[in-house]
């Protein structure tokens, strides 16, 4: 790399560098601490600070530990596939159906925003409930005779709430990816002999993947760390890894435990991603 | 109108096409033959690459039919006709290699993997393209897009290969060459090409037969030579190249001959059958002539069948050419006049009085 930078770069490192300061400053320090301090050991009110891996060691020994990072990456990954295969259809129509006043769909899309996500979650809690909108409208038209129990306080209703929660993320991206298909290449390969199966599945989503891929990762990324939503209709066989790192930092007063837990499924969410952007680069071929 | 002559690849009956209120054809019938190179030219908006994107089937008439290769094509989609299109964009799909773009429609037909390897490198081959099959999309100039574009519809060996503007993207150097191969190209398979163009020399150089169609319909089908030197009317004429309008009248006619006043260069006498069928000669009031028709005669030893007196009013020298504009006899515009700058021959300034020589049978009459 030359020492000397055109004008072109460093014009771009200087609208850069005030939101890369504040990212080092907000993100990067605090992140320094929390690893810092996964290597520390808490005695009742004092911290040791000799390094140390015992944090690590508890973290991916225990059980306890192990059942609920399993469980939260599986209903993250739940939620991600539900979420994107519902967004899928939702952006495809959007792109290739809507003619007219695409600005007001996308506009209709972020609606759910406009209601805090605590509110939204709140709002599942009682279509869910036992006494909820779900089960009494059930009960009325006589399908059942009692209330169901397994729609909420268990993961399905933790899954249903965050794919909800978090499908306009997901339209948007695969949305913007449809939308850049050049609608030429569909027509080549109607001409080639393809029938509208085949197309979709060689043009039109190897070309949507870098959508799908970024749809994944918004989703996949911050579910996994969710913890209002498992506290709030997860009960108890609902509860994730950010649930258990809440409560080390706060009732157990335990901060190094707790860190090394945030640190490591943030690596194993990382790992994650990473592998499921090279899939999905190679199954999106060369589209760069 | 129906197929009746096997060498028929595609007969347009009254095709017509209307999107909402704008009707984009109004009544097409044509017939093209196999194995020849046809052109639809006309300016932009005049419904020829309408007429290309139903042939391909990716849009049906309003009214009338299509048939390819003596069947009807109605109700029958793009992936299953005859035909492969060169798209003016190319169309190149960019996640995949070179070699995989060409091979697209032999894997849709379950080809061998190993046959179409071979085909696809027959294929490169042709279009001078060998050995870069590994390449993706995106390392290719536009020049090279437009090759590989060529050899994925070649490689299906279709009946009829459609292009649409297929030359416009690229530079006019590349774009002279592309016309020659593309046309020796088609020469050696036979295949029958049809091509969209609004560029009227590309359709000249490359054609066996040339439609020329202003808003929806065609205004004439024919030669590039008969639609160079027998325009039918005054539109064609002047989309065709250059050609200079004289006013004029008839004055008599028999069974064999019309004699025609022209305000600038006087009395003639033609054969009628000069004249394009649709004419009423008492309705004729301005014949045509092309400026290369026209001669500028330096000295004493020029000589013409015919001469009349002119001033030359502007002069453009373009090295081979010198294109002058003089003033006739009469209140009429200047012609225009194309001279060849053989050796001896001078340019002469704006301002010279000059005598312009002519012959009768150069002249163009029209509908």
């Amino acid at each position: 790399m030359g020492v000397t930078l055109d004008k072109e770069a460093r014009q771009g490192l200087t609208l850069l560098s005030p939101t890369a300061l504040y990212a080092l400053l907000m993100l990067a320090a605090p992140l320094a601490m929390v690893v810092t301090f996964s290597f520390w050991t808490q005695n009742y009110l004092d911290i040791d600070t000799t390094l140390t891996l015992d944090n690590y060691r508890e973290a991916w020994s225990k059980p306890i530990y192990q059942v609920l990072m399993m469980r939260s990456l599986r209903i993250s990954l739940m939620v991600t596939v539900v979420t994107v295969l519902l967004a899928f259809p939702i952006a495809y129509y959007l792109s290739f159906h809507v003619k007219k006043r695409k600005a007001l769909w996308l506009f209709l899309i972020t609606v759910p925003f406009w209601t805090s996500y605590l509110l939204r979650v709140f709002l599942w809690k009682v279509i869910l409930g036992f006494n909820g909108v779900l089960n009494t409208a059930l009960m009325q038209v006589g399908l059942i005779d009692e209330p169901l129990t397994f729609i909420l306080y268990n993961s399905n209703a933790v899954v249903l709430t965050l794919a909800h929660a978090w499908a306009p993320f997901a339209i948007l991206p695969i949305f913007v990816a449809l939308e850049k298909i050049d609608r030429s290449l569909l027509e080549a390969a109607e001409d080639l002999g393809d029938g509208p199966v085949r197309r979709f599945f060689r043009i039109t989503l190897p070309l949507a993947m870098p959508g799908v891929i970024a749809s994944t990762l918004i989703v996949l990324i911050p579910t996994v760390g969710d913890f209002i939503t498992p506290r709030l209709v997860g009960g108890t066989d609902g509860l994730m890894i950010a649930n258990m790192i809440q409560i080390q930092f706060g009732k157990a007063n335990n901060a190094p435990l707790g860190a090394a837990l945030a640190i490591s499924s943030m690596v194993i969410v990382a790992a994650i991603s990473l592998v499921i952007y090279l899939v999905g680069k190679k199954m999106g071929g060369r589209t760069e | 109108m129906t197929a009746t002559d096997t060498n028929d690849i595609i007969v347009l009956s009254d095709v017509t096409k209307t999107f909402g209120t704008f009707q984009a054809l109004k009544g097409i019938n044509a017939t093209i033959r196999e194995g020849e190179f046809f052109s639809l030219l006309g300016p932009s908006g005049c419904g020829k690459t309408t007429l290309l994107r139903m042939i391909a089937g990716f849009d049906e008439p309003t009214t009338g039919a299509i048939e390819i290769d003596d069947k009807p094509m109605a109700g029958i989609s793009a992936n299953k006709r005859p035909t492969n299109m060169v798209f003016q964009s190319y169309a190149i799909f960019p996640h995949l290699s070179v070699a995989e773009n060409v091979g697209y429609g032999l894997k849709t037909r379950k080809m061998p993997k190993t046959e179409i390897a071979a085909e696809v490198d027959k294929a490169l081959e042709m279009v001078d393209l060998r050995g870069l099959g590994n390449r993706s999309a995106h390392e290719l100039s536009g020049g090279q897009r437009q090759r590989v574009a060529l050899a994925r519809a070649l490689v299906m060996k279709p009946k009829v290969i459609l292009l649409d503007e297929p030359l416009s993207a690229l530079d006019k150097k590349l774009r002279d060459q592309m016309q020659v191969e593309l046309r020796s190209l088609q020469q050696s398979l036979g295949i029958t090409f049809i091509l969209v163009t609004h560029d009227q020399e590309e359709a000249l150089i490359m054609s066996d037969r040339i439609a020329v169609m202003f808003e929806g319909e065609i205004a004439q089908l024919d030669s590039p030579e008969g639609l160079y030197r027998r325009p039918r009317t005054k539109r064609v004429a002047s989309f065709i190249g250059v050609m200079n309008f004289l006013s004029a009248k008839l004055t008599r006619e028999d069974a064999e001959t019309l004699t025609i006043q022209i305000d600038a260069l006087g009395e003639i006498t033609v054969p009628r059958d000069i004249a394009p069928e649709g004419l009423t000669p008492s309705e004729v009031d301005a014949i045509g002539i092309r400026p290369e028709m026209l001669t500028v005669l330096m000295d004493d030893t020029d000589t013409a069948e015919r001469t009349v007196e002119g001033s030359i009013t502007g002069t453009s020298y373009y090295g081979d050419m010198t294109y002058y504009e003089v003033k006739l006899p009469g209140d009429g515009d200047p012609v225009t006049i194309s001279m060849r700058n053989t050796a001896g021959r001078s340019v002469l300034p704006a301002g010279s009085k000059v005598s312009v020589g002519w012959g009768a049978e150069s002249i163009v009459l029209f509908e």
